[in-house]
C-alpha cells in the first residue's frame, strides 16, 4: 500500500512549522512519528497535500517539573516519543501513571517513533495516552500565528480525529497536574499485546481528595472521543462503593460494534475495567 | 527528492519520490530484499530494521524520514567474511525459524530486545517480541534463541558498523 503523492517539508523549529501550515493551507499535515498518520495515508484515508515534518525539531521533547507543592506541573514536549516518556526519570517520579501507560502503546518498534503531541493530535478515541491525559487532567498547549494558548483536556478531544485545534496551530506541550504518591490505575482489553484497546479504562486520584485530587476515571473506544466516566465519579463523591460506582462506568457512552467486540461487551468490558483500575488506584494510595 | 542515507555501513544518495516508503527503498531502490513486507500495517513486524539504533518498522516510515540516518538490515549484521552476528548464529543453532518469513524482522528486533536487556528472561523476551508474529507459531524456539544469543555478551544486542541499539 502506497500513499499518495504529497509534498514533503522538513522543518527545524516551531516558527518554521507553522509557516510552512500558514504556506500550505488546510491540506497540509504534521508528520512526528506517523505511526498514526502514516497508515491512514496508506490506506488513502487521509491524502494530505503536504507533510510538514516536526520530528527534528530537537527541543520538543523533554519532561520537565515546572512549580512546586501541590500546584507542580508536569510539561511534557510534544516531541517526546513514547520509548522516551516510557524511561524517562522524572516522570516516572512525579505522574507514574503516564509513563506505564506510555509503555502500553502499540509494541516497542511502535515506542520507537510515535511522539505524545502526535497521538494528542489525532484524536482516536482508542488511544492509551489520551485516556491517561484525561484522567489526570491538565491542559494541551497550543502554538498558533497568534501564539501559545492553552486548552484543558476535558475540552480538547471533540470528536472522531477531531480536536479543538485549528488548521493553524500545532501540539507543543502536554502540562499535567503531579500526581506524585496518589494512587492510579491503568485497564486496557486487547485480544493481542500490541493492538489498539478494545476498552481501556485510567484512574487516578484518591476518595480524600488531596493533592492527587478526587478519584477520576477516564475510558478509551466507548465513543467518538476518549470520554470521563462522570457517573462513576459522582457515585464515588457521593460515597459509593467502588464496586456501585463501577457499575454505572457505561453510564453516558456510545460504543461501537466491530470484529472485536459488540457494543454491550463494551458495556462490559468498560465496568469491570473500571472496577479494576479503581481497585489499583486505592490499593496503591 | 535527494536523501542521503547510510545502509549497513555505505553511505549512499538516492532521488526518492517523498511517499517512498523506507521498506521499498531498501527493497527494490537498493536491492536488499532480507526486510520482508508482511502486513504492511504495522503489526507484523517482518520489516523491521534498525534506525540510529533502535527497531522500527520501516513499512511505517518514509524513506524521506530516514535521511541523515543510518540504517541496519539483516544483510548488515554477518562480518565480511561471513560470520554470523550472535542472534543470526542462534536463531540457527536453535531452529528459530519454519517457513522464514519473519525471521528478518525477528533477528532485528531480537537485537534491540537484548540492547535493552542484556539477559532476559523468558517472559521478557516475549514481551520484547510483541510486534513481531509468527504465522507459523514457532514462538517456542524463538525465544529460546534469543535467550542463547544472550550468553554471547553485548554483541548480541549490537549491530556493526559500531552503531549503538538502544530500545
Amino acid at each position: 500500500m502506497i500513499p499518495a503523492p504529497f509534498e514533503y517539508v522538513k522543518v527545524a523549529s516551531v516558527d518554521e512549522a507553522l509557516s510552512a501550515l500558514a504556506e500550505h493551507g488546510e491540506d497540509a499535515k504534521l508528520l512526528a512519528g506517523g505511526h498514526s498518520l502514516l497508515p491512514i495515508m496508506k490506506l488513502r484515508l487521509a491524502i494530505p497535500s503536504a507533510l510538514i515534518d516536526i520530528s527534528g525539531i530537537a527541543d520538543l521533547s523533554y519532561v520537565r517539573v515546572e512549580g512546586d507543592g501541590a500546584d507542580a506541573i508536569v510539561a511534557i514536549g510534544a516531541g517526546t516519543r513514547h520509548y522516551e516518556l516510557e524511561r524517562d526519570e522524572v516522570a516516572r517520579a512525579e505522574v507514574p501513571m503516564l509513563p506505564h501507560v506510555a509503555g502500553r502503546v502499540g509494541d516497542p518498534q511502535v515506542r520507537h517513533r510515535g511522539t505524545i503531541g502526535g497521538t494528542t493530535a489525532h484524536s482516536d478515541p482508542a488511544s492509551d495516552l489520551p485516556t491517561a491525559l484525561l484522567a489526570l487532567g491538565g491542559t494541551v498547549v497550543l502554538q498558533g500565528p497568534g501564539g501559545r494558548r492553552e486548552v484543558p483536556v476535558t475540552e480538547f478531544w471533540t470528536g472522531f480525529f477531531e480536536t479543538a485545534m485549528s488548521p493553524d496551530e500545532m501540539v507543543v506541550e502536554l502540562r499535567v497536574p503531579r500526581t506524585g504518591s496518589t494512587g492510579w490505575g491503568y485497564e486496557k482489553f486487547t485480544r493481542r499485546e500490541n493492538d489498539w484497546p478494545i476498552v481501556a479504562a485510567a484512574a487516578v486520584g484518591s476518595r480524600g481528595g488531596g493533592a492527587g485530587g478526587p478519584l477520576r476515571v477516564a475510558l478509551a473506544n466507548m465513543a467518538g472521543t476518549v470520554l470521563r466516566a462522570t457517573a462513576t465519579e459522582e457515585a464515588l463523591a457521593g460515597g459509593a462503593s467502588i464496586a456501585e460506582a463501577a457499575e454505572l462506568a457505561d453510564q453516558g457512552t456510545s460504543p461501537g460494534a466491530d470484529m472485536h467486540a459488540d457494543a454491550d461487551y463494551r458495556r462490559h468490558l468498560a465496568r469491570l475495567l473500571t472496577r479494576r483500575a479503581l481497585e489499583t488506584a486505592a490499593g496503591a494510595a | 527528492m535527494q536523501v542521503s542515507i547510510t545502509v549497513n555501513g555505505q553511505q549512499r544518495t538516492d532521488e526518492v519520490e517523498p511517499r517512498l516508503l523506507l521498506a521499498h527503498y531498501l527493497r527494490e531502490t537498493c536491492g536488499l530484499t532480507a526486510t520482508n513486507i508482511g502486513c504492511d500495517s504495522t503489526s507484523c513486524g517482518a520489516c523491521t530494521v534498525v534506525v540510529d539504533g533502535l527497531s522500527v518498522k520501516s513499512c511505517t516510515v518514509l524513506a524521506a524520514q530516514a535521511d541523515g540516518a543510518q540504517v541496519t538490515t539483516l544483510e548488515g549484521l554477518a562480518g565480511s567474511d561471513g560470520e554470523l552476528h550472535p542472534v543470526q548464529a542462534a536463531f540457527r543453532a536453535e531452529h528459530g525459524l519454519q517457513c522464514g518469513f519473519c525471521t528478518s524482522g525477528m533477528v532485528m528486533a531480537a537485537i534491540g530486545v537484548l540492547a535493552d536487556n542484556p539477559d532476559p528472561t523468558d517472559r521478557e523476551v516475549r514481551e520484547g517480541l510483541e510486534g513481531n508474529l509468527c504465522r507459523c507459531t514457532g514462538y517456542h524456539n524463538i525465544v529460546r534463541a534469543v535467550r542463547t544469543a544472550a550468553q554471547a555478551g553485548p554483541a548480541a544486542g549490537q549491530v556493526p558498523q559500531a552503531q549503538e541499539v538502544v530500545q
